[in-house]
């Protein structure tokens, strides 16, 4: 690098970046990264119960169907290959992240990729460094609570986009109810700042490493994570001046 | 004092029972001025909001002022926030069409758009939408970009002192207002688009009244131009305010008008289209400035774009007078087949005389598709949209039920809140009001 370049001026590019060797090299490229390692998959994603019957599970069924069973599952995980730039993205992951755990889901034209928590960070930071890759763009954080997913009832959904390639990716991480903590994205997106913080009102989910977790559409001193499947609708009593209205679902029956 | 002991509505010595809830005491504040009071310097701790006529509803602003010069600002969310995504677990698919049209109430038609396209994508039904229902939404979501842009702009010059931006802002606003009730019934929380089409064609005289509204606005919408690209005092209030530029955009998140004025071309109807978008013949405005007056060009010329779009859309829907606006799978369709019948209530008197007359199956199916709806495959889906302010998402869980198992919607506002900090901290104190306005949040989407 010469003297008179202007600090970052070295890394200005004119032209669309297509070579595999443009990748940073530092942390993330590493010399001994695998050309196409197996990936480990993490354990399969919760079932649906059986369905029977035309309508909802526990409704009187007078239709006459009553004995229709049918299997409604969770999309299952895909195997390659997958088509279109998906085999790009997933081999190139494979070969940036060292021993990664992976499931890759294909379902209705999304990609989802899930990742065990411990590798997140890395994950993230590959996908938005990598030329290849260059998920540059976090949309969105949301959670969702599986109270039958045993060991994972707590799921973290990352949403993100590649403006330079146009694509769209998924990657989805879990942690246990018992140990609520997924390390933070906000190093590498500080989209998710606020994505975070409201996942974490809502769900109680930890991210460690946020730099300031705290409630952002609750009220500061509010108890509990109230769009977990547990919470009830309508939640706590509301009192007013000795009265005392129930919660909603206590008062009429939605189920 | 803690919470349980304080309830600002109880009478002198009246009992509290329970926990109260309230945010008047407003810990984190009490907490902000205490340390000011013990510091003892010339800063000033400005508490702005939520209630505060340029805050764009219950936003609240917590600034720290050197002189007129701010050193820090930090949003605070949450007033508004309804609980709806928590909500519409509790509803049918359907219904929660009415749910999220609640969220962005400046821009309704696209919460709904995007609810409706992320249920249609989990049913698998997103090629059997009929191109007549396309259209319609597409005319009505182009219109409904006009009209929140107009009030972007109003409010935005309103705040600056430029009332006549607003007042005629909102005259527009409600020439297409007029419209939408003619077509929806009402003039904003339409719950109109529905997933698999749309609830009720046009009206007989829908066209013709279309056609009044589109010369309506060539004629005025050139008066904003006029009053304000080259108004001295405005380009004053406006140029240089609010700067982020394209990697801050990236980083935090920021789409719609506010990308685009750092003249990146990204629009996700030319990017990603969706309701055919791909077969309208419009451009996506940039402008080169990252400014605050850059977001008001683009906001400008958009609405110029979303007319074009309009008058496309107006032809089409002309010459496809009489077809289907709703999937033909009756399940998902209901409650589409509805008509004004002679008591001016909305059911359709041969869909009632066929349950009631004809078939005891289609009467409990009848039945079972009102009081339970529809039943969506397991599995998720996220899909994003252009919305005025910039990308809109939904990302929808179904475990299979006729319920969503999770509803949450990604609205713009919420992350263009978060640049707030980068854009007003070593700014003026004013132009905090100005930068806020050119993000245009609407709190209703921003805390749900």
């Amino acid at each position: 690098m010469s003297q008179d370049k202007l600090p970052g001026e070295e890394k200005t590019v004119d032209k669309p970046v297509t070579d595999p060797e443009a990748s940073p090299k530092a942390g993330v490229e590493r010399e001994d990264a695998q050309p196409n390692p197996t990936p480990l998959v993490p354990a399969e994603p919760k079932g649906v119960p059986l369905r029977a019957g035309m309508w909802s599970q526990g409704t009187g069924d007078t239709s006459g169907y009553s004995r229709i069973v049918r299997t409604t599952g969770w999309p299952a995980p895909s195997e390659p290959p997958y088509g279109s730039w998906y085999d790009d993205a997933y081999s190139r992951l494979l070969s940036l992240v060292e021993g990664l755990r992976i499931a890759v889901i294909l379902d209705r034209g999304e990609l989802t990729f899930r990742v065990p928590r411990e590798q997140l960070t890395e994950v993230m930071r590959s996908l938005r460094d990598d030329a290849l890759l260059r998920f540059e763009f976090c949309a969105s954080v949301s959670g969702v609570h599986y109270p039958d997913d045993a060991g994972a009832e707590l799921h973290s959904v990352y949403h993100l986009q590649s403006m330079t390639h146009n694509r769209r990716l998924r990657v989805e991480t879990s942690c246990p109810d018992a140990d609520p903590h997924i390390p933070s994205v906000v190093a590498t997106y500080p989209a998710a700042d606020w994505h975070e913080r409201e996942t974490w009102d809502m769900f109680g989910i930890v991210f460690d490493g946020h730099p300031h977790l705290t409630r952002i559409l609750m009220p500061d001193d509010w108890a509990g994570h109230p769009q977990r499947k547990d919470y009830p609708l309508g939640g706590i009593p509301i009192e007013y001046k000795g009265t005392t209205v129930p919660p909603v679902d206590a008062r009429r029956s939605y189920r | 004092m803690t919470a349980q002991e304080h309830d600002l509505y109880a009478n002198p010595g009246e009992e509290t029972e329970g926990t109260v809830y309230t945010a008047v005491g407003g810990g984190d504040w009490a907490d902000i001025a205490g340390e000011q009071a013990e510091r003892g310097d010339e800063v000033l701790v400005i508490n702005m909001g939520p209630q505060h006529p340029s805050t764009h509803g219950v936003l609240r602003l917590m600034v720290e002022c050197d002189g007129e010069t701010v050193t820090s600002i930090r949003p605070g969310i949450g007033f508004l926030h309804t609980g709806i995504e928590k909500n519409m677990e509790y509803r049918s698919w359907t219904q929660g069409t009415t749910f999220v049209t609640r969220m962005d109430y400046v821009s309704p038609l696209f919460n709904e758009a995007a609810y409706c396209l992320a249920v249609e994508r989990l049913l698998g039904i997103e090629d059997q939408i009929p191109q007549r229902a396309n259209d319609i939404r597409v005319l009505m979501m182009e219109l409904c970009r006009i009209a929140s842009h107009l009030v972007a702009i109003g409010t935005g010059g309103m705040e600056i002192g430029a009332l006549t931006v607003m007042t005629i802002g909102f005259r527009e606003r409600e020439m297409i207002l007029d419209f939408f009730e003619a077509v929806t019934g009402l003039r904003m929380n339409h719950a109109y688009i529905r997933p698999g089409g749309v609830a009720l064609d046009l009206p007989e005289t829908g066209i013709a009244q279309l056609r009044d509204l589109i010369n309506w606005l060539e004629k005025h919408l050139p008066e904003y131009a006029a009053f304000c690209n080259e108004n001295p005092i405005f380009k004053g209030r406006m140029v240089g305010i609010g700067y982020q530029d394209l990697a801050a955009c990236f980083a935090l998140g920021v789409t719609g008008p506010v990308l685009r004025s750092t003249g990146y071309a990204w629009d996700l109807r030319k990017q990603q289209p969706y309701c055919g978008y791909e077969t309208y013949d419009f451009d996506v405005i940039t402008w080169d400035t990252s400014d605050a007056y850059g977001r008001f060009r683009v906001r400008l010329d958009e609405m110029w774009e979303s007319l074009k779009i309009v008058k496309q859309a107006t032809d089409r829907l002309e010459a496809s007078t009489g077809q289907p606006v709703m999937v033909d799978d009756p399940k998902i369709a209901w409650p589409a087949t509805l008509a004004v019948g002679p008591d001016g209530q909305g059911n359709s008197h041969e869909h009632i005389k066929h349950i009631m007359g004809d078939s005891m199956e289609a009467l409990i199916h009848h039945f079972k598709l009102v009081t339970e709806g529809f039943r969506v495959p397991p599995g998720q889906a996220y899909v994003p949209i252009e919305s005025p302010k910039g990308e809109i998402a939904c990302h929808v869980v179904s475990d299979g039920g006729t319920r969503p198992y999770r509803a949450h919607m990604r609205d713009p506002g919420f992350n263009h809140l978060q640049s707030v900090p980068i854009q007003c901290e070593g700014g003026m104190l004013a132009d905090v009001v100005v930068a806020i306005g050119s993000l245009d949040p609407v709190m209703g989407g921003v805390d749900r």
